[in-house]
């Protein structure tokens, strides 16, 4: 069966939308393979605009790990903006990939990445425009398997009605692994048609699929239990995790699209995990054990990418890119390799320490030097220590009274509101912090023109870190903190007129934690939203607060549960939480323990040089953490003509 | 510091690649290809290219023009096939000559444009030229940045003619063969010549002149694309090569670069 364009019927649209370039595909390093001899299909889709979802690295490299295989294939997908859309709709133009334009519902797969919960309602406009639909249940033998991914799957139960199965951690392996699966499926002639396929994922205990799991509800409202409803299918999903990143050396020839993107630079993952352990950050502790990529790794990753993409910058990202163990000799080698070459190196992630500006200095060698980003996250030491950013503010007054000596002029920092256990007071020592930087800047430089912006975000408690019993701060209470602290920095009049202040308000933080911890009850709000126009969440300009909050009351009615039950209530120790059934190698005790210790502020080390403090990880995983140091150096390049 | 000029096109789909999307594909071209740019001075050193009269977005072309600055002597022809090769397929580099000559953007006085019509049958297009071409003067609207703009879209118009129908015209891109498809009624071709003028007058201009004068309303988009650019010869009404100057004079005198690989391994 080949499956035609729809770029004829596309093209005749475009001139009517913004920034057609987006949905013509053709960048550089795309693939685009022969239908016919591909036997397993995958569609992906990062649910955002083009802009955000095209650098988006896990899409890009499952992207390549899948089209390097012979007989498989993978197209790409964005969401499109609703001037395309409405057109769509208007000339039934189906969901298309932008590398061959093939509808979106002729693929075997459509796996979506999610990196924020923001974008389950652009994935229920992509399946609608796919053809595909909107529920699991009404799907046949001709619709593709919907998958999703991505940190947001590790909570996949609120969007359980919608997708078919969902894979939690590392996608590298997993990919092929469901590949062969399907492959042999097909091959057998497809039998027991969708439910058998669905099966042989769910038993291998790695594949998610929701309509296997029955979830039984309390009185309360709460969850009694989650069981099994399928011979063979496990009653926990683990997660996936890859070892030794030098063998997965992705992307290896990293997209770079003709339409401009929101980072116009080629990354390269220095890391994967972080056992800082902060509290809050569920990245942090969903993507243990720490893996680093070795030194060798890193530089022929740097050096084949730029061959292969001509960017002028290099982003080395991680977690917390500082922290892998040869940083200073990777930050070292690459300057001195690229410094005629005018690339620019930057670290996305860094912690607050003296030992950073080594590193800005080292890698602003030739350029301009602006700003200097820091992230304390909590105002007060007593609230660092409830989170577990183990930062004094000495140190950072010795870092940034460094940074400002070094001709930085700049410095932001970021620090989050609505913490758990926080009061007015921890958040109004951000403003003396912020005073005291720049206290400490006019004394290093003796000059008054100093500049400090406080960048501030609500706190989200997320599944599967220590904060996911807590409850979540109100809107209206948010607001009101943020507010005081505004007062605080603008009455200031010695320093008030150095300090900027960005801040959003509470509301999107109400809804990102209704999806973050909610259960499958939160699905019907999803949908609601969605045949509202809800489009877009995670964009200002496209968000209503309004229409989310008319959705949850409509969609939740007779359940006996409201959005405040699953944002700021406090969860109890012995609470069913919809997510317990996928693994993610976090001991529950352990995290319950660790809960237990920020309430009481007490702190935990990183066990990258601290003996295991029992996450539960590496036994349950059988992993182990992978770092250096390697002892090589990055030698010069020599220049071949 | 040796210049040299270059011709490129957008065609097919890359027709809708916008200038600065355009500007920025080529620069990082120039890296990947290794090309030996000079940058210019400054804090923050930039490639030194410079670009002529770019054709709007969603627009094809085949004469778009640039000019670009080396560190060092390289031999046009051969540069010309190595950034063709680092550019995806439809932003092609098409002819190089090293610059000889000042003033080069005065010679571009004007542009060949052809015009396809999709659902429009020769009978309506050729009424419809015959009334513009009558006219003395045809305002048109257009929305700028600045507000609403009107305008005179005929004194801009050097010529317009119908392409007859038994002309094989040779589709220009890789898409452009698709649009009678899409209707299944006629399609008529355009060609226009129009002077480059302030306020610039484009052809969607002339488009809204063509229905102001005469109702042509086309059903679907026009496929436009950018034929040539250059000096006008106002007794034929024909565009004719901007590059022909110095190609002129590169052939009366050659360069160094006459020997490129010597230059190279001095």
């Amino acid at each position: 069966m080949t499956v035609e364009s729809v770029f004829p019927r596309l093209e005749a649209l475009l001139p009517h939308v913004q920034k057609p370039i987006q949905y013509v595909g053709g960048e550089l390093n795309s693939t685009v393979k022969d239908w016919d001899a591909c036997d397993v299909r995958w569609a992906l889709m990062y649910p955002d605009a083009y802009e955000v979802g095209l650098p988006n690295q896990g899409v890009m490299i499952l992207y390549e790990v899948l089209n390097e295989r012979e007989g498989v294939l993978a197209e790409r997908t964005y969401s499109v903006w609703p001037d395309l859309e409405a057109l769509m709709r208007e000339h039934r133009v189906p969901q298309f990939t932008v590398d061959a334009h093939r509808p979106v519902k002729a693929f075997d797969v459509f796996g979506l990445s999610f990196s924020t919960e923001l974008g389950y309602t652009n994935m229920l406009t992509a399946l609608d425009l796919a053809g595909i639909p909107l529920e699991a249940a009404d799907r046949t033998i001709d619709d593709p398997i919907v998958l999703a991914g991505g940190h947001a799957a590790f909570n996949p139960e609120p969007i359980a009605d919608f997708i078919d199965c969902a894979v939690v951690g590392d996608g590298e392996q997993a990919v092929l692994d469901i590949t062969e699966i399907i492959r042999a499926w097909k091959a057998e002639g497809r039998p027991g048609g969708r439910d058998e396929l669905l099966l042989r994922l769910a038993r291998t205990g790695g594949v998610y699929v929701p309509k296997f799991y029955d979830v039984e509800y309390l009185p309360d409202g709460r969850i009694g239990r989650v069981v099994p409803n399928a011979p063979g299918v496990p009653w926990r999903v683990s997660k996936h995790t890859v070892m030794d990143l030098d063998e997965w050396p992705y992307p290896k020839q990293p997209l770079v699209p003709l339409a401009e993107t929101v980072h116009e630079r080629m990354s390269v993952e220095i890391f994967r995990g972080c056992t800082r352990g902060c509290r809050f950050c569920q990245a942090g502790m969903i993507t243990r054990p720490v893996r680093e990529r070795s030194i060798t790794g890193i530089g022929e990753m740097v050096e084949r990418g730029l061959k292969a993409t001509g960017f002028e910058e290099v982003g080395l990202l991680s977690l917390s890119s500082a922290d892998h163990t040869e940083i200073g000799e990777i930050a070292k080698g690459l300057a001195d390799r690229y410094t005629d070459d005018k690339i620019g190196l930057s670290l996305p992630s860094t912690r607050v320490d003296a030992f950073n500006i080594d590193l800005a200095n080292e890698l602003t060698r030739n350029g301009r030097r602006s700003g200097l980003t820091f992230a304390p996250e909590g105002g007060s030491e007593r609230i660092r220590k409830v989170i577990n950013k183990m930062v004094s503010e000495e140190d950072l007054i010795r870092t940034v009274a460094a940074a400002y000596g070094n001709g930085w002029r700049q410095v932001k920092l970021y620090f989050m509101v609505g913490l758990p256990t926080e009061t007015d007071e921890d958040v109004l020592q951000i403003a003396e912090m912020a005073k005291n930087v720049i206290q400490k800047g006019r004394e290093v430089t003796g000059q008054n023109d100093i500049r400090c912006t406080v960048s501030i975000g609500g706190f989200v408690p997320k599944p599967h870190t220590p904060f996911q019993w807590s409850p979540q701060l109100s809107a209206e209470a948010t607001d009101a903190r943020l507010g005081k602290l505004r007062d605080a920095i603008r009455n200031d009049r010695k320093y008030g007129k150095n300090i900027g202040f960005r801040y959003h308000d509470g509301k999107p933080g109400i809804v990102e934690g209704l999806l973050s911890r909610g259960d499958r009850r939160t699905g019907k709000i999803i949908r609601a939203v969605y045949e509202d126009g809800g489009r877009f969440d995670g964009w200002r300009e496209h968000f209503s607060y309004d229409r989310w909050m008319r959705a949850a009351e409509k969609g939740l009615a007779g359940t006996g549960v409201d959005v405040e039950w699953y944002t700021t209530r406090e969860r109890a120790y012995e609470e069913v939480l919809p997510w317990d059934h996928l693994d993610s190698g976090l001991d529950k005790d352990w995290l319950w323990e660790d809960w237990q210790d920020a309430l009481e502020e007490v702190e935990v080390d990183d066990c990258r040089w601290t003996p295991c403090f029992d996450c539960g990880v590496c036994p349950q995983m059988d992993t182990q953490i992978q770092i250096g140091p390697t002892g090589v150096k990055l030698l010069p390049l020599t220049v071949v003509k | 510091m040796q210049r040299i000029r270059l011709r490129y096109t957008k065609r097919g789909r890359l027709r809708f690649t916008s200038h600065r999307d355009f500007q920025r594909a080529f620069e990082r071209a120039l890296r990947r290809s290794a090309v030996p740019m000079a940058y210019s001075a400054g804090f923050t050193p930039h490639p030194k290219v410079s670009y002529a009269n770019a054709a709007p977005t969603g627009v094809g072309s085949e004469a778009e023009y640039l000019e670009i600055g080396l560190a060092d002597v390289r031999d046009p022809e051969a540069l010309r096939a190595q950034l063709d090769e680092s550019l995806p397929d439809g932003l092609d580099i098409i002819d190089a000559v090293e610059v000889r000559t000042p003033n080069f953007v005065e010679r571009l006085e004007a542009s060949l444009w052809e015009v396809r019509l999709p659902g429009v049958s020769e009978q309506q297009a050729a009424h419809a030229i015959e009334l513009f071409l009558a006219a003395e003067s045809v305002e048109v609207e257009r929305q700028t940045k600045n507000g609403l703009r009107v305008f005179d879209a005929r004194g801009a118009v050097a010529s317009l003619t119908l392409v007859p129908s038994q002309v094989d015209v040779a589709p220009v891109g890789e898409y452009s063969a698709t649009s009678d498809v899409r209707t299944g009624d006629g399609c008529a071709i355009l060609r226009l010549v129009v002077r480059h003028a302030t306020p610039a007058v484009r052809p969607d201009d002339v488009l809204s002149g063509l229905r102001s004068t005469a109702d042509l309303a086309p059903p679907v988009p026009a496929e436009v694309t950018r034929l040539a650019q250059g000096p006008l010869d106002e007794e034929t009404g024909t565009v004719t090569d901007p590059l022909a100057l110095d190609r002129a004079a590169a052939q009366a005198v050659p360069s160094e670069t006459a020997e490129p690989q010597a230059v190279a391994s001095a």
